[in-house]
Parts: structure tokens; C-alpha cells; sequence
């Protein structure tokens, strides 16, 4: 045999990684209108892969009153967008804080609390991602961006 | 036990082109990956090894293992012969007038900065200008960046086409009378383009200027000979061509080479210390301060008989023959669209490309679930990747151990990975 896969059909661990939550998110991303007179508006990209991502928030009395994310990348950091920019409405800093800080101890693969699970609700779907940590950065891409822009208008 | 650091040197194309047996030599081929077959399409980025390399530095290890250039004792002695005639291999794989203006240095990257931090340094001046290609590795674009900013110098490109041919219109304005150096990838290592070096060297030498050749992408795939090329210095990688890691060449004509000033100092590369100063050894060892990477050297020198053995012909008739079958396979699928240019005789066995609807990492993961290998990204050519206005592609490339129905496996990777996101 020269070589190898000719009727492969198994996609492996792929379910793992791509959840249902993840690929309804990807294909039908949430809260992707543009806000009018944002208090905070930025972009960030990852250049490894080229992911970037437009997020624009209204932020009063110190809760996020409207989100809005755009952009491109993978499906994972797609869906991560959008399941952050489902999760920050309505949220205050503090709320959205603590789900940042949970979102980066499910990836890494540290213990969930009840609490924390609370919090993640769906996002816990994004745990597949463990698995494959090449593509980590993939999925917090947002998150970290967001959460250090909302500190800092917050700081103002 | 046969000795490659010892042994007779190779005649080209002695044995025969089979794939099987040539897959046959490389024991990571027998892997599996997530329970598949492993499918290695990404040896632009690294080869595999076959046995012959990998024996080469278990023999030196167990047999022959001293320092260099030292000890009067037997095993010094082996070790410097096969340290040096792996040098004399690689000097005649490139058709080097002599084996002096090889020199061993770390990979692509290192020789590279070699030649940008002693000739250039030397000869570049406030308001000269340094020549590459808009299709470079970050490799060949930030020493000269670095060199530019420090001399005052100007960083000029040669533009690459929207079909990914080198734009040489306009060479005779853009190297000029204050051109220095032209540095010039060989092949890309994103669209596969093979580039007109010795076009390239007519001009630089007519103004004055030296050729550098990033051939990182080419010697592991295509007879080079830098003669004929008419390069002045050569660069490239011993990984990417069967060896191993830590290793590559700067390849320099001998008076160049002869001229620099040396670029490390320490052990081996000097001739007279006294408490107040030093005066250099010769070539190649100027260039070769500490004990070198004796084990590395010797098993490229393998890796050199491996494929002089096949003939590199020949290794380019099968690269191309996959390539031709890739391209029009991929194609076929309708929702790709391959960088660089679409005939297969003008390029290398790269091919890189990007689907309409499925990111390359998504694509990257779900074929690594079926044992395949790809790379995904920007491939160390950033400003290259977004000129075509993406900011990631998936790259498949080959090499001699590859298949047809590796191809065929990719392409239905890609079909299963449609068919995944689409649900």
C-alpha cells in the first residue's frame, strides 16, 4: 500500500470541539448589529490566524446596556464572539468579569464550580476546546479584548 | 556497519524512483494519527526523516563521537573527517567551486542574519537600498528591515503579481546604482512561484550589487547549482530536505566570504589569540565559532546521499506530477481557490489555498481528525498573505514520499469537512 486514507470517513473527535451550541453560533451569530455611539469600540485580531473582531459596547451605569460584535475567523472564535456578545447584555462589569475569568478556567481545564457553572450556562459548550489547544487562543480571542476594555473604561 | 560520514559519495540518480520503497525508509510513515494513516502534506514547513539520516546520528553518537578540529586521538579525527566531508557533499550537491564557501550555521534564519550583520553591515551606507521580493518568509524581509532602519538605507520590493509571478517590468528602476544587495526567495513558500534568480543576478551584478538567494524552498526539491544561477550567497535549511533540525548553510562566493568580517567569536574560528587581540582563522571555520553541530552536519551529509541518490530530477518530475494532480483535484472541488500561479510547470509542490466557506484552521482541525497534516495561517509571509487580500490560507505541500491517493485523501478530507459544516 502506498499510502493511506482512500474511504476515510471518520471526522474523530470533531463533535468535541464543534458542539451544536458552537455551530448554531457560528452559522447564526448573535448581537452582530452596529451600536449607535458606542462607549467602548475596538478591534482585535489575532494575526497567527488573522481572526479579528469589531466589538462595540454601550455601557450605563456601569452595566453593558447594548453589545454589538462583527468580524471573521475561524468557527471557533466565531461562536465564542458570539456567545459572549449574547452573555455581556445586560451585564455589569463586575458580572461580566467573572464569567471572563470562568470562561479562562474551563479552557484550561481547571474544576468548574457550581457557581461558575451558573455563569457559564452555554458557554460551557466552548469546554470542547480543551482538547485541542492549539486552538484556545481561538476561543478566548474576544473575551480577553472585551474584558480589558471594559476594565479600562471602567477606570476612567 | 555502513558509515555515511565514511563512506564513498553517491552517484545522481542511481536508484530507482519508487515511492514504496522510498516510503519504505521513513519509519514515522507507519503512524498513526487519530487512528488514521498519517497523510504528511506539510513539508514546506518541515521534511520527514528516513532511516539512513536518522542512523547517520545514531552512528556518530555510538561510534564516533569527539570534537573537531582538536585532538590528535582516532575519534577526533573520525569526527572531523565526517564533519568535513559532509560539507564537501553539500558543496557538490550545489555545485560550489569549493567546499570552503560552505558554512554551517543554525538554519535559513541564521544565515541569513549572517550575511546582513557582516557584508551588509559592511557595504550598506545612509541613502543605499536593499532589494527583496513582496513574496519573502518574514525571515528574508526583517534583517534587511533591521539593517535598513540602522543605515539610513531604503527597503525596496519587487511586487508579486495578482497571478504570483515576480513583477521584473520595472527591475532596471527598482535595482539601481544604489542597490547593494538583492535578496530573492528561489520558491515561495506560499504560492509555490518559482523566481528568475539569474534575471535577478544579471541586474544586480550590472549595478554592482550582490544576489542573495533564500533557497530554503528550493534545495530540498530541485537541482540547484550556484554556478549556473550566478547567485553570490545562498541560503537554506538541512530539515526541509530530509535532515535534521538545528542545522542549515550560507553558501558564499569564496572572495565574499574571504572579505567579511566574522560574525561570532569564540573557539574554532580563530587563528592567533594573545591577551590583547586576535587574528581569524580561514575559511569556513571564520564563519564557525564553538564546537559546531558536528552530529547535525554529518546526517545532512546523509540526507545529501539520500536524494543524489534518487536524483533530484527526478525528485522534481514527481513534485511536479503531484502538483499538476493536486491542483486539479482540489480545484475540482468548486469552493477553493489556489494562490499563486494556476499553471503547475511555473511553481514548486506548494500549493496554497483557501476555501469559500470553511476557515484553514477549521479545515486544519477536522483533517488532522483524518490523519492529515496541512499548515494553516499566514505562513511566516504576512504582508504577502493579506496582498491578496485573506488573511489565512491552508497549504498543502509535498515531497518525495508522497502519493497520489494522498491527494486524493486531502481532497476528500476536504469533501467530509464540507460535509461536516454543513449539516
Amino acid at each position: 500500500m502506498t499510502s493511506g486514507n482512500s474511504g476515510a470517513s471518520s471526522l474523530g473527535d470533531m463533535d468535541e470541539l464543534y458542539e451544536a451550541i458552537i455551530l448554531d453560533h457560528y452559522r447564526s451569530p448573535r448581537n452582530t448589529a452596529t451600536v449607535e455611539d458606542p462607549d467602548i469600540d475596538l478591534e482585535v485580531n489575532n494575526p497567527f490566524c488573522g481572526d479579528e473582531f469589531h466589538i462595540q459596547l454601550k455601557v450605563e451605569n456601569d452595566a453593558v446596556s447594548q453589545v454589538g460584535i462583527t468580524g471573521r475567523g475561524c468557527a471557533i472564535s466565531q461562536a465564542s464572539a458570539s456567545l459572549l456578545a449574547e452573555l455581556v447584555e445586560g451585564k455589569s462589569a463586575a458580572d461580566v468579569h467573572a464569567a471572563v475569568a470562568a470562561v479562562r478556567r474551563l479552557l484550561k481545564g481547571e474544576e468548574i464550580t457550581d457557581e461558575e457553572s451558573e455563569i457559564l450556562g452555554d458557554l460551557e459548550a466552548l469546554g470542547g476546546v480543551r482538547k485541542f489547544p492549539v486552538r484556545i487562543k481561538c476561543a478566548l480571542l474576544s473575551w480577553i479584548g472585551l474584558d480589558d476594555a471594559l476594565k479600562d473604561h471602567l477606570k476612567k | 556497519m555502513s558509515d555515511s560520514s565514511r563512506g564513498s559519495e553517491p552517484d545522481s540518480g542511481t536508484r530507482k524512483f519508487d515511492v514504496d520503497a522510498i516510503r519504505a525508509d521513513f519509519p514515522i510513515l507507519q503512524r498513526k494519527i487519530n487512528g488514521q494513516d498519517l497523510v504528511y502534506l506539510d513539508n514546506a514547513a518541515t521534511s520527514q526523516k528516513p532511516a539512513q539520516v536518522i542512523k547517520a546520528l545514531t552512528n556518530y553518537y555510538e561510534q564516533t563521537n569527539a570534537n573537531v578540529h582538536r585532538g590528535v586521538h582516532t575519534l577526533s579525527i573520525e569526527a572531523t573527517d565526517g564533519y568535513e566531508l559532509a560539507r564537501t557533499k553539500v558543496a557538490k550537491f550545489i555545485n560550489a567551486r569549493r567546499p570552503e564557501e560552505v558554512i554551517w550555521t543554525r538554519n535559513t534564519s541564521e544565515s541569513l542574519n549572517l550575511v546582513a550583520a557582516t557584508w551588509a553591515e559592511t557595504n550598506v551606507g545612509d541613502g543605499d537600498n536593499i532589494v527583496i521580493t513582496a513574496m519573502e518568509h518574514h525571515s528574508n524581509i526583517v534583517p534587511w528591515q533591521q539593517l535598513a532602519a540602522r543605515k539610513g538605507a531604503e527597503l525596496r520590493y519587487l511586487a508579486a503579481g495578482d497571478d504570483g509571478s515576480l513583477v521584473v517590468s520595472n527591475l532596471n528602476s527598482i535595482i539601481d546604482s544604489r542597490t547593494k544587495i538583492v535578496a530573492a526567495t528561489h520558491m515561495s513558500n506560499v504560492l509555490g512561484t518559482i523566481n528568475p534568480i539569474a534575471l535577478l543576478a544579471d541586474r544586480a551584478h550590472e549595478v554592482g550589487a550582490v544576489l542573495l538567494v533564500d533557497a530554503a524552498q528550493s534545495v530540498p526539491h530541485m537541482q540547484v547549482d550556484v554556478q549556473a544561477l550566478d547567485a553570490d550567497f545562498l541560503c537554506f535549511s538541512a530539515h526541509k530536505m530530509l535532515g535534521p533540525t538545528g542545522i542549515g548553510v550560507l553558501w558564499g562566493k569564496y572572495d565574499l566570504l574571504e572579505a567579511m568580517p566574522p560574525y561570532m567569536f569564540g573557539g574554532d574560528m580563530i587563528f592567533e589569540v594573545t591577551y590583547e587581540d586576535a587574528s581569524w582563522n580561514d575559511l569556513p571555520y571564520k564563519f564557525e565559532a564553538g564546537t559546531p553541530n558536528i552530529a547535525d552536519a554529518i546526517a545532512t551529509g546523509a540526507a545529501v546521499d539520500y536524494l543524489t541518490e534518487l536524483g533530484m530530477d527526478n525528485v522534481w518530475q514527481h513534485e511536479q506530477e503531484l502538483t499538476a494532480y493536486a491542483m486539479e483535484q482540489v480545484l475540482s472541488l468548486g469552493h477553493v481557490k489556489v494562490l499563486g500561479p494556476q499553471n503547475p510547470a511555473l511553481r514548486g509542490g506548494v500549493i496554497s489555498f483557501i476555501h469559500d466557506t470553511i476557515h484553514p484552521h477549521d479545515l486544519g482541525t477536522a483533517l488532522d481528525q483524518q490523519g492529515i497534516a496541512i499548515r494553516t495561517g499566514h505562513h511566516c509571509a504576512m504582508p504577502l498573505v493579506r496582498s491578496f487580500d485573506v488573511v489565512a490560507a491552508a497549504r498543502a505541500s509535498f515531497y518525495i514520499y508522497n502519493t497520489k491517493s494522498e491527494v486524493d485523501a486531502l481532497v476528500n478530507g476536504i469533501r467530509e469537512t464540507e460535509g461536516y459544516f454543513s449539516r
